[in-house]
């Protein structure tokens, strides 16, 4: 099930440029070559730059002073809070899991590892949705550990322990799947040298391993932190939505909509907007940083 | 350090790398592991540095049996084929990074290794390259730091595995006298595999000719030339297309004039 | 005889940690899904997905995901050929915000969307005169998941095209072909495994998604409904069964479309052979 798996493919970034336009055997017609530039770049426009463009928009459609009210609410400032936990938790160990993941299957042989990648390629393939359904089948009053939580007065459905387990499985893969085909391409010839000059294992890892794939661990780190901040259908399900203690940033944004607060809603919705550039500016930045040392 | 290796097994999965291999490389010799492609030197080689482990049998470095000794504590200095330069790492660090992994208590200070990491470059003559990146280096100038990264940490043995398999012909020559040039200067015990007869004729003191896991002969490039001892020898060395035995020869010959102008020219330097 | 098979130490605690965590998060609770519809009997389990809102919201979440993923194979071709091929202003800026859905919240995009597409926005204003309604429509949930798939098709599609060889269009030129001809026969078929898994994970995405598509779809009962909202609804009625059933099916299904499509890669491959 690898199409299912794969989520994020490994953007490579455009190397030596050919100039195609030079050979008439690579050159289209100029009205052909014009024809496709207007079509695909009125699709980019349409479907990718002006919903950016609304957000923005919308958010200070009733100016500067409605937009600031809108992220010093308490409430407002409640969801950023547990969206920073949730991230705060699921990312760092989603990036130990992803690194001893990456070690084992890259650095070794053994039985079933393609199987294994599959596995760990799963959370991408589940709907978010059925990722929150499966944490109310566990945890839920009528789920299996739901008695035995109620009687010692334990919350994790509706409450932030729920909420950080649905980050952490949405954003599960993230950090693995860049790793695991960085470091397989790169082989272990370098830690053995290391080993063969006395290094330890630690040491083999820390001066030769991770300072060879640190922009590859980055990239991890940025995606998984994105999603992680974004997520909105599992942690809707497993949150209970219950104002300044379960929202999460998105969470948040939903609310104001439905209650027809437009305003704010598109203002909290504008710092994710702002998130994801970042995230994106970091990523290109990380690729460029990728195709220089490669 | 001497090295022998006793009933040394090997197989993966159902694959005999190697079947029962026994062998004597005597102290301060260069010894040629030669043969075709999946013979089982390079395994071999792997197993005496202690990167593969063999099935049964034994690693004895100086008399001592190393069989379970970790790689790390042999001190063996191995050059991969593919020479494994840290790519994060100058030229300098590369050949600094044995002694700066060294436990507390012997590693060298800083002067101490500035001066140690200078002196090697000095002998690959690639000082100049010192703050270079692995990526920034031709094949040859690679193949010379990953020699003096391994020499840094001072082996007892120096393993190479397919030292000049990457590199073009002419620097493939240059390289081979230099390296035999090297070994009569430090005079380590060192073995390296080839899959090139003519690489082992002119290099070693004395060659290891194997093939499907097994040795064939064992001798001084003289001898396995003047006696082959199997059909497989005959063949590899390709002694009958080629004849007449005395243009081998005059390889080997060509070796020790090579050494002697060579030797001749560091007088007159 | 104990003897060190691996010189890099950590195997068996980097493995040992990989399948415990991995258990924890993903397959235990993973199971919950199919050991609770394992407690259904057949015609239980069939009740619940063949009523007739659920049939519609499959027929919805399944069909808007093919159209959307089929589009996007389009028009993500075009733009990844513009972006490699072609230079124009603002082309960095553009290959960078291609992967915008991937960083945008869902619940972000999903009111941006609707913003633009409601009959007083930007878009949708524009449409109203017209008759054309796409906000609260199917054709709101078609838009929202053509936004979410997009850079799957084009990053898949963008790195083979950047290393196809300009050998074989110039072979294909000097042997007299159109520019068409060659395109047709020559560059479309070394794209096609690339396009067809981008279109795959376009599709898988999109069946799923759910953030994006709420807002603009209207959630009319029978009309435009997504399956994942029939799971939350079936759950706010505390029905873990139905919702559990649903999800089973949804499961199912995608991952049999998925299979084919993987399928059909494969005999595509070995009929090159």
């Amino acid at each position: 099930m690898s199409a299912a798996a794969a989520s994020l493919p490994v953007h490579v970034p455009v190397r030596t440029h050919r100039d195609y336009q030079a050979s008439p055997a690579t050159r289209e017609a100029s009205w052909v070559r014009w024809t496709l530039l207007a079509l695909s770049l009125g699709f980019f426009a349409l479907f990718l730059l002006l919903p950016l463009v609304a957000v923005f928009a919308e958010a200070l459609r009733k100016g500067w002073g409605v937009y600031f009210a809108a992220l010093v609410e308490p409430d407002a400032v409640a969801s950023i809070k547990l969206t920073l936990l949730a991230a705060v938790i699921a990312v760092p160990l989603n990036l130990v899991f992803g690194i001893a993941a990456a070690w084992a299957i890259a650095k070794f042989e053994f039985r079933g590892k393609q199987f294994l990648i599959t596995l760990i390629d799963l959370p991408f393939s589940v709907s978010p949705v059925i990722a929150g359904l499966i944490y109310v089948l566990v945890f839920g009053a009528q789920g299996w550990f739901g008695p035995w939580l109620q009687e010692h007065d334990v919350k994790i459905l509706f409450a932030v322990p729920g909420i950080v387990l649905a980050t952490i499985f949405v954003t599960f893969p993230f950090v693995a799947r860049e790793l695991i085909p960085l470091m397989e391409a790169q082989g272990r010839e370098e830690e053995e040298a290391a080993i063969v000059l006395g290094a330890s294992g630690w040491q083999a890892f820390w001066r030769v391993t991770l300072p060879n794939v640190k922009w590859g661990l980055l990239y991890g780190v940025i995606l998984c932190n994105a999603r992680a901040m974004g997520e909105f259908g599992a942690v809707s399900v497993v949150s209970g939505h219950i104002r300044g203690l379960t929202n999460t940033l998105p969470l948040h944004v939903e609310i104001l909509y439905n209650e027809y607060n437009f305003a704010a809603a598109f203002a909290v919705a504008s710092l994710l907007a702002l998130l994801a550039l970042v995230t994106l500016a970091l990523k290109t930045y990380i690729e460029s940083r990728q195709e220089y040392v490669a | 350090m001497s090295i022998e290796v006793r009933n040394i097994k090997k197989s993966f999965g159902e694959f005999h790398a190697l079947g029962d291999v026994s062998l004597d490389f005597p102290s301060g010799e260069l010894v040629a592991l030669l043969g075709p492609s999946g013979c089982g030197k390079t395994t071999l080689l792997r197993i005496i540095a202690g990167l593969e482990f063999a099935d049964s049998g034994q690693v004895l470095l100086e008399g001592e049996d190393a069989s379970d000794t970790h790689v790390r504590e042999r001190q063996v200095g191995f050059v991969f084929q593919h020479y494994a330069l840290f790519r994060h790492l100058s030229v300098f660090e590369n050949v600094a990074f044995g002694l700066r992994v060294k436990p507390r208590g012997q590693r060298p200070g800083e002067a101490a290794i500035r001066r140690k990491v200078r002196e090697l470059l000095e002998l690959v003559q690639l000082d100049f390259l010192a703050e270079r990146y692995p990526s920034q280096l031709s094949g040859g100038q690679r193949q010379r730091i990953a020699l003096a990264r391994a020499l840094a940490v001072e082996p007892r043995v120096l393993l190479l595995d397919e030292p000049f398999g990457a590199l073009d012909a002419k620097v493939r020559k240059e390289l081979r006298q230099w390296l035999r040039r090297l070994h009569d200067e430090l005079h380590i015990t060192s073995i390296f595999v080839t899959h090139d007869q003519e690489e082992a004729l002119e290099v070693a003191d004395r060659i290891v000719l194997m093939n499907h896991g097994k040795v064939e002969q064992v001798g001084t490039p003289q001898e396995v030339v003047e006696r082959p001892g199997t059909d497989f020898v005959a063949d590899f060395l390709d002694l009958d297309d080629h004849g007449p035995a005395w243009l081998v020869e005059a390889k080997i010959r060509h070796r020790g004039y090579s050494l002697r102008a060579a030797n001749e020219l560091e007088r007159a330097a | 005889m104990s003897r060190r098979i691996h010189v890099l130490p950590g195997f068996g605690l980097s493995l040992g940690y990989t399948l415990v965590y991995l258990s924890l998060i993903v397959l235990l609770p993973l199971s919950a899904v199919f050991l609770k519809t394992a407690t259904l009997t057949l015609q239980q389990f069939w009740d619940v997905i063949s009523a007739p809102r659920v049939l519609a919201s499959f027929k919805l979440s399944f069909g808007a995901a093919l159209l959307a993923a089929a589009i996007n194979a389009v028009f993500g071709l075009m733009l990844a050929w513009c972006i490699v091929r072609y230079e124009f202003f603002g082309k960095k800026l553009i290959d960078a915000l291609v992967d915008l859905p991937f960083a945008l919240p869902t619940a972000v995009a999903g009111i941006a969307l609707t913003a633009l597409y409601a009959p007083n926005g930007w878009i949708g204003s524009l449409l109203a005169p017209h008759d054309i309604k796409v906000a609260f429509t199917p054709l709101g949930v078609l838009v929202a998941l053509i936004f979410i798939g997009l850079p799957f098709v084009v990053r898949t599609v963008q790195p083979i095209l950047e290393d196809m060889e300009t050998e074989l269009e110039e072979a294909a030129a000097s042997l007299g072909a159109q520019r068409w001809q060659t395109f047709r026969h020559v560059i479309l078929p070394t794209l096609a495994p690339a396009l067809l898994t981008g279109f795959a994970l376009a599709f898988a995405r999109a069946v799923g998604e759910y953030g994006s598509v709420i807002f603009i779809a209207g959630n009319m009962p029978m009309v435009s409904e997504i399956a994942p909202l029939m799971i939350i609804t079936k759950l706010e009625q505390y029905d873990y069964t139905g919702a559990t059933a649903i999800a089973v099916a949804m499961l199912l299904i995608s991952f049999a479309l998925l299979l084919a499509i993987n399928l059909l890669q494969g005999w595509n491959k070995k009929g090159k052979r």
